[in-house]
C-alpha cells in the first residue's frame, strides 16, 4: 500500500478530493499539514488544487517557501514521486521542481468546465496505465492555467518527451503547444493543470482521471512484487 | 540604519502576450484614444529597507526580487531608490 502524503496549505480546497482518489485507488493517503517538516515516511507526495495565500503575488509564489517545500523537494531529488495538480503544479514551477511557470489565462477569464487532454506519456508514476495517445475528458478550474517557458525550454520539453498531457480539441488557456502537464528530467515529478481528482467515477461525470492514482498505487505494488527474492543485500531477479 | 524606499516594477516579459494590457488597450481605443499604440501592465512594489547605505539597499532589494517577488520565467524587474526617509 502506498503512503501518500497529500500536503494541505492555506487555501488549499482540492485535498479531501485528492486524498479521496488515492484512498479509492487502495493508497494509504493521508493530510500533511504545510507548516510540517517532515513527510511521514511517504512514498508519493501530492500538492492538491486551490488557491494557496490566495494566490497573493503570484499563483504558488508564498506556498513554495512553506516549511514543508524543503522536505518535498528533498523528496522529489531523490526519486520520490511528486505529483502537482493544478495549485500543486504552479507551486511545483515556482519551486523550481518543474521548468516554466503557470501565468493569466490568454482570455482571463476564470474556467471552470471539461477540456480533453492526450496521454504523451505513460512512462511517470502517474500515467502507467493509460494507453498512449488516448484522449482523457477532465475539468479545468483555472485563471491562471497557461502554460510558458522560453523558447529553449519548450524544444527541450518536447525533444525529450516531457509533455505528459496535451489539450486536443482545443487550448482553453493559451499554453505554449498546448501543454496541459510536464514532467521534470528523472520523470519522477509531474504537474498538470486539469483535475484527475475530480472524475474518478461515473458520479463524477467519468472515471478517465482515476487511473492517475492507480497507475502510482499500480508502480508501487510492482517492485515489492519483484523483490519477493530478495534477501539481504543480494537481490534476486524473479 | 538608515530607512531608504526601494520602488520595485514588476513586468511581464516581453516576449509573454499580455492579455490584462490588450484589455485595457482594447477599452481605450473604444473610448477614443486612438493613439494608444500598446499597453502592457505590471506590479508595482514599494518596500521600505532598514540598510546603512542605499547601494546594500538596493542589492538587498535585488534579492528580494530574485528569491520572491518575481519569477524569472514569466517576468522582469526593475528597482529604484525612490526617496530616503527622515532619520
Amino acid at each position: 500500500m502506498t503512503r501518500v502524503a497529500v500536503i494541505v496549505f492555506p487555501g488549499s480546497n482540492c485535498d479531501a478530493d485528492t486524498r479521496a482518489a488515492a484512498q479509492e485507488a487502495g493508497a494509504d493517503a493521508y493530510y500533511v499539514w504545510h507548516r510540517a517538516t517532515d513527510l511521514e515516511q511517504a512514498d508519493v507526495v501530492i500538492l492538491p488544487g486551490g488557491f494557496s495565500y490566495g494566490d497573493y503575488l503570484r499563483s504558488g509564489a508564498i506556498a513554495r517557501f512553506s516549511p514543508i517545500m524543503a522536505a518535498v523537494t528533498d523528496h522529489a531529488r531523490a526519486g520520490g514521486p511528486v505529483l502537482g495538480i493544478c495549485n500543486g503544479f504552479q507551486i511545483l514551477c515556482e519551486a523550481g521542481l518543474l521548468p516554466g511557470g503557470l501565468v493569466r489565462n490568454a482570455r482571463l477569464r476564470f474556467l471552470s468546465r471539461p477540456v480533453w487532454v492526450r496521454v504523451e506519456r505513460t512512462d511517470t508514476p502517474f500515467t502507467g496505465l493509460y494507453q498512449p495517445g488516448e484522449v482523457l475528458e477532465v475539468p479545468i478550474a483555472h485563471g491562471d492555467g497557461r502554460y510558458v517557458t522560453d523558447e529553449r525550454t519548450a524544444r527541450e520539453l518536447e525533444a525529450n518527451g516531457r509533455v505528459v498531457w496535451r489539450y486536443v480539441r482545443d487550448n482553453p488557456n493559451g499554453s505554449t503547444n498546448d501543454i496541459a502537464g510536464v514532467t521534470n528530467a528523472g520523470r519522477n515529478v509531474v504537474g498538470i493543470m486539469p483535475h484527475p481528482e475530480r472524475r474518478t467515477t461515473s458520479v463524477l461525470g467519468g472515471p478517465d482521471g482515476a487511473r492517475v492514482f492507480h497507475s502510482m498505487e499500480a508502480r508501487h505494488a510492482t517492485p515489492h512484487a519483484v523483490d519477493v527474492g530478495a534477501a539481504g543485500d543480494h537481490r534476486l531477479r524473479v | 540604519m538608515n530607512a531608504f524606499t526601494v520602488e520595485v516594477r514588476v513586468m511581464p516579459r516581453a516576449a509573454l502576450l499580455d492579455p490584462q494590457g490588450q484589455a485595457v488597450e482594447h477599452a481605450l481605443h473604444a473610448l477614443g484614444f486612438a493613439e494608444v499604440a500598446g499597453v502592457r501592465i505590471g506590479k508595482h512594489v514599494v518596500l521600505a529597507v532598514n540598510s546603512a547605505t542605499p547601494a546594500e539597499a538596493l542589492a538587498r532589494a535585488r534579492a528580494m526580487c530574485d528569491r520572491l517577488l518575481a519569477n524569472p520565467v514569466t517576468e522582469d524587474y526593475e528597482l529604484t531608490l525612490a526617496t530616503e526617509a527622515a532619520p
